[in-house]
């Protein structure tokens, strides 16, 4: 009999013993150390929690060999969370520091917790999508690399939440992060006038231009689309309707540098990511300038904000005029918004920072 | 044939301390002939620095329209072991909890019918399994279900609901995320199985306003937990803070948002008329500070990314909710929404560019809420107010 619709499997089966005895009556958390987290219940119960990293892209190979450590240190129960982590959930506080020992030896590095950097989100890339203006893996590996220090230790100011979005599609919702990493494409669509005529429906590649560069034509003898390149703005919209009009280009495609965004409502409210750097080349397989480039912005932010304070709180605090000073970056007409509702984004008194 | 080849560019990637992607396409190409085809797609794209993917056709499971997102590569005469490269979506545990025997028949079924490698977890929460040939989404399909696993969400469907740790591990849990996220999962499978919305549509809830699964960046309709009586504290807990050398003034009193803890080295005041409910005292002193007892959630709607007509974050629609099973105040306000969205939205509208292009007002009207002075940051600018009636003098 073939089953459909039986949903997820309910958690509650994958919850260790601790956790249902102490479900919804914990009383407090401590960190220990970087990555290990200690939750206290009213019971007077602990529930301790080791963090590590991921490359997202996980084997099965490897998730079998996290099993098995899941099977030593904590009878077979762990979790994911929503940043690609791993944590093992333990009740023996002397299996710490075999766990962590264990992963160090197996190349997983534990952290993410407190006030560091945890593990960057990030999306597909040339991995597996058609519409990516870089990759996504490569460049998370390679800054990674750069920032772990600061995944397992928790020294700098306040959390650093970085996301990579391969494309403007961000699947996953990069743009509220404090320093967001996003794919951009800047040549308008290629259009393949022998192929699409057999693959696009014309009425809804027109239609499906937010800015109504696209129109029709008569190419050839059969009816075309033409865009208009100058309205263009490299959104993708129109590949991903119609597979004969793509943007992927290696020489105009690279990355862009977005800062100060945030989602926790903690302090400030939840704010979007604002471009900092509007174009860095694709240079794989480590992309220096964009490794550069956030290390930099990382830097600087670590110097020189308060406790607790967020990378936007900290522009906030000190103007944006002397962020792009002490940060190096040049301000250039791409900072300033020209789409709907651009005006909304400029500076309307003479509370002028810095 | 084999598309076995060197990958000169990808193995600089495999040193370093960060755990290595490239060594995961390695360990699983050990086993499977996709996941070596997989190397030699992405090294031809670090050479060439483009991607070398294409759109996918419509590929799926029977009697699903969901849950497969077709995949072909463009060189597929260089490399046929990817030439079809299909992603399937599973459904998710809430709150990503596993014993490792189930995790272990995941891995055995990916071994048996794709490429191995898997995403644990992609951003939408499911867990993601990378990498197959069109003959065996329904073998897979079938094993995943004989195993207790389901399909999620792809295109015009609900996704999969996914919620942060809450009251499982987490001390600030303002309702049960797990049975919330569970609930409405099981709730919606149709709508998740089958399109039948303008586009997408994500639920995401997070405990407390920590928010940590970003529903507010991630979700059409986010659930947020928050309290509305007043801030417990406990004294002596926190005069351990204080021995302990915790500066509260300014750590804690500074840095309120609404300035409304004052501290006179002895007691801590909170005004909890004027207090945000934003968290941040009592992620500072979580040993002495506890959201209040009255506790519920607060709904927002219309967060997405920015295709197409730019990005959002959701905006209040509900300033609170009591989220209790079996949630049907919340599922009524879902399925109104979803109604009204399938009838009206154009095909590619968000609920969030709906809610644009009708405005607020209208649709508040049409799912039966009442405006509230929490959904806005103040009352109206502008002076063209829109009325849909007006009086005429009768005629003498
Ligand atoms: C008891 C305290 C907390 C617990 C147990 C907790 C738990 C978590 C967990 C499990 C994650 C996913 C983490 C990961 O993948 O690395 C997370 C993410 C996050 N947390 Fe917390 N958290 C706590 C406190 C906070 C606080 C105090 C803030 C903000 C001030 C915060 C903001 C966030 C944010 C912004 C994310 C990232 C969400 C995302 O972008 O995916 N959390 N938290
Ligand atoms: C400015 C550059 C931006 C970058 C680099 C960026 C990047 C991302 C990334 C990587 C994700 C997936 C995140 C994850 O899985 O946690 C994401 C998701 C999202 N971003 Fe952004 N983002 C940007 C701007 C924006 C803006 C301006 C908005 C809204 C106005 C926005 C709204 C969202 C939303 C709603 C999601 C969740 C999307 C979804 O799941 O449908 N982003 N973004
Ligand atoms: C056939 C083409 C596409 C493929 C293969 C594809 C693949 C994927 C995959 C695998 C994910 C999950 C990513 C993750 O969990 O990290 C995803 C998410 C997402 N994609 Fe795509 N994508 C495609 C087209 C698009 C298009 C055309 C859009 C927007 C118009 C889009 C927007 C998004 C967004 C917003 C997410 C977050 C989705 C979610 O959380 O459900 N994608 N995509
Ligand atoms: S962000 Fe763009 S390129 Fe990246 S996975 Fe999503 S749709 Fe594909
Ligand atoms: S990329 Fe976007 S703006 Fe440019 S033509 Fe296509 S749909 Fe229009
Ligand atoms: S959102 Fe709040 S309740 Fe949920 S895990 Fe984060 S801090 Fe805890
Ligand atoms: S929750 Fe936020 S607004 Fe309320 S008292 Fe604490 S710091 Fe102030």
């Amino acid at each position: 009999m073939r089953k459909t619709d039986i949903g997820p499997p309910h958690y509650g089966q994958f919850l260790p013993p601790v956790i249902q005895a102490n479900y919804g009556k914990w009383r407090y958390h401590e960190i220990p150390r970087p990555g290990v987290l200690v939750h206290v219940a009213e019971s007077g119960d602990r529930l301790y929690t080791v963090r590590a990293g991921s490359p997202r892209l996980l084997s099965v190979q490897t998730i079998r060999e996290i099993c098995d450590l899941a099977d030593t240190y904590c009878d077979g129960y762990l979790r994911f969370t929503s940043r690609h982590n791993i944590e093992f959930l333990l009740t023996d506080p002397a299996k710490i520091e075999p766990l962590v020992a264990d992963l160090a030896a197996r190349g997983f590095p534990v952290g993410g917790t407190g006030h560091s950097i945890s593990n960057i989100v990030h999306t597909q890339g040339w991995i597996h999508c058609h519409s990516a203006a870089t990759d996504a893996s490569g460049i998370v590996k390679a800054l990674m690399d750069e920032l772990v220090g600061h995944f397992t230790t928790m020294a700098l100011p306040g959390k650093l939440r970085v996301a990579l979005a391969c494309c403007v599609n961000m699947c996953g919702a990069v743009h509220c992060s404090d320093i967001a990493i996003l794919g951009i494409h800047r040549r308008p669509p290629k259009i393949n006038q022998e192929r699409l005529p057999k693959v696009c429906e014309l009425p809804t590649v027109v239609a499906s231009c937010p800015t109504a560069a696209i129109r029709p034509t008569r190419k050839d003898g059969h009816d075309s689309v033409e865009v208009a390149e100058e309205l263009c703005m490299f959104c993708g919209n129109c590949f991903t309707v119609c597979p004969a009009m793509p943007l992927n280009d290696a020489l105009n495609d690279g990355v862009s540098i977005w800062v100060g965004g945030k989602v926790s409502n903690a302090r400030s409210e939840p704010a979007f990511s604002k471009l900092a750097i509007p174009f860095l080349p694709n240079n794989p397989p480590r992309w220096p300038e964009v490794v550069e480039a956030v290390t930099r912005l990382v830097d600087v932010w670590a110097a020189n904000a308060r406790h607790y304070e967020r990378m936007g709180e900290w522009i906030e605090r000190i103007g944006w005029p002397r962020f792009f000073r002490m940060t190096g970056i040049e301000f250039t007409k791409q900072h300033i918004d020209d789409f709907r509702h651009a005006e909304t984004t400029f500076k309307r008194s003479v509370h002028l920072k810095g | 044939m084999s598309d076995k080849k060197p990958t000169p560019k990808l193995d600089e990637l495999e040193t370093g301390p960060w755990p290595s992607f490239v060594r995961e396409m390695k360990r699983a190409a050990e086993t499977s002939p996709m996941a070596e085809g997989l190397l030699g797609v992405v090294e031809l794209s670090y050479e060439d620095r483009v991607g070398h993917w294409k759109h996918g056709g419509v590929v799926g499971v029977r009697g699903y329209g969901a849950g497969v997102i077709g995949r072909y590569s463009d060189v597929p005469e260089q490399f046929p072991d990817v030439a079809q490269f299909h992603t399937m979506r599973v459904n998710h545990p809430a709150g990503w909890f596993y014993k490792t025997d189930a995790l272990r028949k995941i891995c055995d079924i990916w071994e048996r019918h794709g490429s191995g490698l898997t995403n644990l977890h992609g951003a939408t929460g499911d867990v993601i399994l990378l990498g197959t040939k069109t003959e065996e989404l329904e073998p897979a399909f079938e094993e995943l279900t004989e195993n207790g696993f389901d399909l999620g969400g792809s295109g015009s469907v609900i996704r999969t609901p996914s919620c942060c740790v809450g009251p499982a591990r987490c001390e600030w849990a303002c309702f049960d995320t797990l049975a919330l996220t569970y609930d409405l999962t099981r709730h919606f499978q149709d709508e998740i199985h089958r399109p039948s919305l303008p586009y997408k549509f994500k639920i995401k809830a997070s405990g407390c306003p920590n928010d940590c699964v970003a529903a507010i960046a991630r979700a059409d309709l986010s659930v947020i937990g928050t309290w509305r009586d007043a801030i417990e504290v406990d004294e002596a807990a926190l005069a351990d803070y204080v021995r302990a050398g915790v500066d509260v003034r300014r750590d804690v009193c500074d840095l309120c948002p609404s300035r409304c803890l004052t501290w006179d080295d002895k007691t801590l005041t909170i005004d909890n008329a004027a207090c945000a409910r934003c968290m941040h005292c009592i992620n500072v002193l979580p040993k002495a500070l506890r959201p209040g007892r009255e506790r519920g959630a607060c709904l927002l709607i219309g967060g997405k990314a920015p295709i197409v007509s730019g990005a959002m974050l959701s905006s209040v629609l509900v300033p609170f909710m009591k989220i209790e099973p079996p949630y049907t105040e919340l599922k009524e306000l879902i399925g109104k929404i979803l109604e009204l969205w399938a009838d009206e939205g154009k095909n590619r509208e968000r609920v969030g560019e709906f809610i644009q292009r009708v405005g607020l007002g209208s649709f508040l009207e049409a799912i039966g809420l009442e405006p509230r002075p929490e959904m806005v940051k103040h009352p109206r600018e502008n002076p063209y107010v829109f009325y849909e009636e007006y009086f005429e003098e009768e005629p003498k």
